[in-house]
Parts: C-alpha cells; structure tokens; sequence
C-alpha cells in the first residue's frame, strides 16, 4: 500500500470576534493533527460533534484554510502536492481527484437543477468532456449508483433522501476520483436506506478503486465500513488504530467510554450497561490544560492535568493513543460483554451489519415507478 | 436558467415521460389559486396597456385646450337613449353643455344639457401621430363626429383641457417611472447588495451602515432637496431621468438588504459548497447555483417595490418638486386639485388620485401573490 494523504501538524483556530468593542477570543478547533491515509483503505474519523471531525474533513479538501501544517496529496504521477499551500486555481485539477460526498441529501443538491445537470456541472466545470460523451458518462455514473437513466432530468425534490444521496455520490464519483471524503454520509438516513447506501460505498470502492475518508459520529457504523478508525476528542486525535483492535481492545479511555456508548440490539446483553456517555464535552474556547480528556476521565491523576500526552504506538503495535497509562489500562472493548460460547464477532455483526445485498437496484426502481409525479 | 442541458436519449424512450414543471410552472400555478392577485394582475396589466397605447386611447393631444370650456364637468359615455319615435336606439353619444352664470360667485358655469346629444364614433380619423413614438397612425379610439363639438368624457380642467386625455398620458408617464426607478434600483441593489453578501467581511458590514444611513434619513426632504438641486432648464426627458435616478438612490437599500440575505442564507449552503469543491469560479456559483434559485424572490420584492416609487412620484410631483408642469403625470395632474375651490367646483381633477389608488392597491396584491407563490415553504 502507499500512502496516497498525509496531514501534518494541522492545526485550525478560529478568531470569534468580540463585537465592536469586546476582545477577539480564539476557539482550537483542531490541534496538532498527523495521520495518513493509505491508499485503498477506509479511514474513519469518529467523535462527538463538536470534536473538530468535520473540520478536519474541511481542511483536507481545501474547503477551508489551516492555521498551521499541511495536507500533503501524493498522486499516482508521484511527488508530492501540499494542498493546503496551493491557490484557488492552482488546486482546481487537484479538486478532480479528491472528492466529498455531504451530510444532508436535502441541502447539497441545487433545488433548481436538473439531476441531469448536478451530476454534469464537475465534467463541465473542469471542461472534460461535452455533448454525447458527456451525457454517456453522467447516466452512466447515475446507473452505476441506483438512479434510472429516465429520471435524469427531474428536479432533487423528486427524490427520496436515500436516492438524493445516491445521487451525490454520483455527483463526487463522475470525476473518477480517488479520495473521497464522506462527511456523515449516511447520519441523514433511515437504518435500512444507510445500510444500501454503505454497501453501495462498498461496492463503488471496489469498482472505482477509492480510498474513502468516512467521517461519522456512529460507531456501528464505522464498525462495518472502516479498516482503520482515528478517534477526535476536543480537535485532538486520541487513538489511532486498525478497526479490529479497537473494537477489540481500545487504548485510551475516551475510545472506551464511546464504546460503552454502544447501542446493543440484545436486550440481555444490554443489562447492567451505562446508557450514555458521561459528562460532556468542554467548550472549545477554554480548553483543559493537560490532556483535553483529563475532565471527564475516570482514571485520570495528576499527569494527566499537567502533561498532554503525544500520540504514540502501543506496545510497537499498529495502534497509536494518546494516554499516559495506554499500555497499563485493562480498557473494555466492543465484545467484551458477549455472552460466552457465541462467536463473538458474529453476534455483534447480527446486531451491527446491515445484511442487504444491493446492487444498484435495490427497490429503488420500484419506489421510482411509485414515485412519478402527475 | 439550464442553459447548457441537452436533450437527453435514454434506451427507455417508450416510458411516456411525464410533462416536467419548471419553477417558474410551479410558481404560476401556486399563483393562480391566488385570486385577488390573479384579478389585481388583470387590472395593473390594463393600466400598464393604456400607458403603452395612450396616444391611440387618448381623445386629444393632452396639451390641446379650449378656452371655451373652463371646468367643463364630465359628460360620461352614453350608449342608449330614446329617438323621436320613442323606441329605444343604441349608440354611444353624449350630451352637450350650455352655459349658466352662477347667481352668487356670478361666474360662469357649464351644465350638461340632455337636449343636445353629439353621438360617439370608434376609431375615428385623426391628425397624424407616431403611436409610441414611432408607428404612424392616423386613427384614435373614440372621438365626436363633429371635432368642434365638445368631447369631456371626464371633464375639462382649468383651462379646458381634456382630463381623460391627460389621465392616460399621465399613466404612462407615471407607471413607466415606477418601472424604471424599480430597474435602477433592482440593478443597484442586486450588485451591491450581491456583494455584500457573498464576500461578507468590512465591505458588508460598509454597505449595511450606509444603507442604514440612507435608510434613517427623511425621504421627503430628502427627495426635495435633491429635486430642487435639479437646474430648471433641463428639458422634459432630462427631468424624468433625474427624478427616476433620485428615487431609485433610496429605493435600492431595500431591495439590496433583501438580495444580501438571500446570498448569506445561500453561501453557507452545502450544494454552494458542493460547486466550491467542484472548482467553480464565483461567477459561476453566482450566476448558476445562487441567483435561479433566489430570482423568484427577487421579482416579488421588485414588484412589491414598485407601488412604492409611483406614490414617490406623486407625491414629488404634487409638491411641485417632481416633474413639471408640460410633462402630464399623475402627481402634476393632482397639482391642479390643490386648493379647495377647485375641489368643490371641479371634484373631477381628483380623478388622478383615484387611478393612484387603484394601481397601488393592485400592484400591492399581485405582489403579495407574487411572493407567496414563489415561497417554497407556503405550499
């Protein structure tokens, strides 16, 4: 695998004015940010909201400026492009390769174009093709993510949620991308509609080759598409680490308590769980000293009031925390709680994974022929 | 608004595609479920027709007087009346005047006289004009048989000249000013106010000071004050486009403060982004994904805005500080119904305020339909 992203010491603060007359304060939204993002793999970027998740996803994709570091995009011509210090037109070509697909179906499609048109507008802006080649390639993408070649030429509205974000996927596939940054793709959606809409990401990767950047706030969910998950807590990564040995054994106390936070399909294994996450997350203004976890921490002593602990490996393993005592704590994973005897993998996957095989025509058609307006 | 789709062949032709509602479609269709904007469309719609043919509509020259028939009052339009036989007879006519001297003010007055009927004619002939301003015509709607017999459908003003004729070029100059003065200020206002809300920052906050600024200032005197500063030997035309000018320097904030916040609620929108990431240059984000789907909006508030300048018009005018006294609008006409002898011996020159009243009021429910109609929420 090579790597195909890095980030680099990103940081990204905000200046909130203080009115006219009030002093500027400024709000740590990310600090200090390294990772990288293999080629093929799908990265997961969890957290509470407000954990500076989709920030992070912003200034990958240059949607945003960074304060400090760099995003570093290593394309499959070789050397190095350093995102973060290209101009509004030098990083056009590079916005063909790196991609997003948004959180809610509802406000990312134009409500006054065509779904013909919302597909064709990156072909278009980036002048790629035209005429009979460029509708081709739009219905095709269209076809290959669920939507009917007859309904191109309808409005958004005419869709459901689920189709709608086919439909943006469609938007950020025409480019044949190779990044793709899914900022809570699927958080919009019912449980059925995101589970076709996964398998659908699923199977475009393979297709299409993508790396993904799947960034959500639902564990169950990363569980089932992730290879790796990086865990954010307060604009800091915490953990970094493969998905089986995080769901298996996490590193540091936060990814426990996330964990705990778990819904369980089982109302008998659901017994004696904690329901909800404690305490909440501090505002990003006044930030704790020490580690940004220590407050709500229930292991914490005094090191970890005074000294911010650096990502590192865990026993030279492939998974990184940020935790004083990473390698002293006994942390309590996913299945910890199984009943014994049962796979335990397999349990939490009957209760976890979607089982809906879909290849593009999963009863959507249906719903379209239902959904003709007069 | 999709000016580069194409006309799309699928291998499923057979499926009967059904007929596909544009916006505009959809809003025509909310619109006419709106009656009283539907019938205030009609009526504003008539008006702007007559200021658009008021040399055909207008019996006479609007300048032509006749010394002969001072304050003559309104004949009205006949069309039935009883023949020597007494049997009933169709046919416009109306009546003549005689004269009466007033035993008290010993002035003289006309009073219709039924004995007299000058019957009507439709398109009669008549001295060549331009309709327009450039079709050559020589024919006008309705005039007498007789052209040296009265003809006051809606009376004569002081120096006998023919209101109706007057009202109609008086329509289109006012309606035209609120036209125009909406244009200026709906250009002034989508650029400045575009600006203002896509990039945001100092310029925005700027321009919402001045408009505040503007905006707190005493539009009357500050209308006067600029009408005044209007040099007096400026020629008709010159007068009108510096009184559209001035009208429309106020009439921009708002229509500027509505163009902004549509751009600010739609800047932060994720399929803005969506272009953004798409590499799309500001023109085009502005002029393809941000401006459609606010236009709608935009021709409801200019609508709505247009009421507005025909009433400062009037106003400047009744004031003597608009237009003056050759060019014939509504507010110059109202001029002559300034004092109360007039109004109690001549209540016909109020005639004008009424054609105010009634534009006002339509163009004011058609753009309340017009708005609601383009709500996406008010379904």
């Amino acid at each position: 695998m090579s790597k195909l992203l890095s980030v680099e010491h990103l940081s990204k603060h905000f200046l909130l004015s203080g009115g006219w007359f009030g002093p500027e304060r400024r709000l740590d939204a990310l600090t200090d940010i390294n990772l990288s993002v293999e080629a093929g793999e799908t990265l997961a970027i969890v957290g509470e909201s407000g954990c500076g998740k989709t920030t992070l996803g912003r200034c990958i994709i240059a949607a945003q400026s960074t304060s400090e570091g760099r995003v570093v995009y290593h394309p499959t011509s070789g050397g190095d492009v350093e995102l973060t210090a290209l101009s509004k037109r030098e990083i056009k070509p590079w916005r063909q390769d790196i991609r997003m697909i948004f959180q809610d179906p509802m406000s990312s499609l134009n409500p006054n174009m065509r779904v013909f048109d919302i597909v064709a507008e990156p072909l278009r802006i980036h002048r790629i093709c035209k005429g009979r080649e460029l509708e081709e390639r739009v219905i095709s993408t269209l076809e290959k993510v669920g939507i009917p070649a007859e309904a191109v030429g309808r409005y958004p509205h005419a869709f459901s949620g689920g189709q709608r974000q086919r439909i943006g996927i469609a938007r950020a596939l025409v480019l044949d991308p190779r990044l793709v940054i899914a900022d809570e793709a699927v958080s919009a959606l019912d449980v059925s509609i995101q589970a076709q809409v996964l398998n659908l990401l699923e199977d475009l990767k393979d297709e299409f080759g993508l790396t993904y950047i799947f960034i959500s706030h639902d564990l169950g969910v990363v569980n089932y598409i992730a290879d790796r998950v990086v865990v954010m807590y307060l604009g800091h990564v915490v953990e970094n680490a493969p998905t089986e040995m995080l769901f298996e054994q996490p590193r540091h106390p936060y990814t426990e308590l996330l964990l705990e936070a778990l819904p369980i399909a089982d109302p008998l294994r659901r017994k004696g769980r904690k329901k909800e996450v404690r305490g909440e997350i501090p505002y990003l203004g006044n930030r704790p000293a020490g580690c940004p976890f220590h407050t709500r921490c229930k292991y914490a002593e005094d090191v970890c009031r005074k000294d911010k602990p650096a990502l590192r490996p865990i026993n030279g393993t492939a998974q990184e925390a940020a935790c004083h005592f990473a390698e002293k704590l006994e942390l309590k994973g996913a299945y910890e709680d199984a009943p014994i005897g049962h796979g335990v993998e397999a349990s939490l996957d009957a209760s976890r994974r979607p089982h809906v095989h879909q290849s593009g025509g999963d009863g959507s058609t249906a719903e379209f022929a239902r959904n003709l307006p007069e | 608004m999709a000016v580069e789709t194409m006309p799309i062949a699928t291998a499923s032709a057979a499926i009967p595609r059904p007929r596909r509602e544009s916006q505009f479609g959809l809003m025509w269709r909310r619109f006419r479920r709106h009656k009283l904007a539907v019938v205030s469309l009609w009526v504003a719609g008539l008006f702007y027709l007559v200021a658009l043919l008021a040399e055909f509509l207008a019996p006479v020259e609007p300048s032509a007087y006749s010394a002969r028939f001072t304050y003559a009052p309104p004949q009205g339009l006949h069309f039935l009346h009883h023949n020597e036989d007494g049997n009933w007879q169709f046919g416009p006519y109306v009546y003549g005047y005689k004269t009466e001297i007033d035993p008290v003010a010993l002035r003289r007055t006309f009073v219709i006289d039924e004995a007299v009927r000058l019957p009507v004619s439709f398109l009669v002939e008549s001295k060549p004009y331009r309709l327009m301003g450039f079709i050559p015509m020589s024919v006008k709607l309705m005039g007498v048989e007789n052209p040296r017999d009265p003809f006051y459908i809606l009376g004569a003003d002081r120096l006998g000249r023919d209101m109706l004729s007057r009202l109609i070029h008086g329509t289109r100059i006012s309606l035209s000013i609120g036209v125009a003065g909406v244009t200026l200020s709906l250009f002034f206002g989508i650029v400045i106010g575009g600006f203002a809300g896509y990039y945001g920052g100092w310029f925005d906050s700027a321009v919402m000071r001045v408009i505040e600024f503007i905006r707190s200032m005493p539009t009357i005197p500050l209308w006067l004050g600029l009408a005044a500063a209007l040099p007096r030997d400026w020629s008709a035309l010159q007068t009108y486009f510096a009184i559209t000018i001035i009208l429309s320097l106020i009439g921009w904030t708002e229509l500027a403060r509505v163009v902004r916040g549509r751009f600010l609620s739609l800047r932060t929108e994720d399929f803005v982004t969506a272009a953004q990431l798409d590499g799309a240059s500001d023109w085009r984000i502005i002029t393809r994904h941000m401006v459609p789907s606010f236009m709608s909006h935009i021709i409801a508030a200019a609508t709505l805005a247009i009421p507005g300048m025909i009433l400062a018009e009037t106003a400047l005018s009744f004031l003597g500080l608009g237009l003056q006294a050759p060019i014939v609008s509504w507010g110059t006409l109202l001029q002559d119904a300034q004092n109360i002898r007039t109004l109690a011996t001549a209540p016909w020159l109020l005639a004008p305020g009424l054609c105010v009243v009634v534009v006002i009021l339509a163009m004011n429910f058609f753009g309340d339909g017009l708005r609601d109609a383009a709500d996406p929420h008010g379904r």
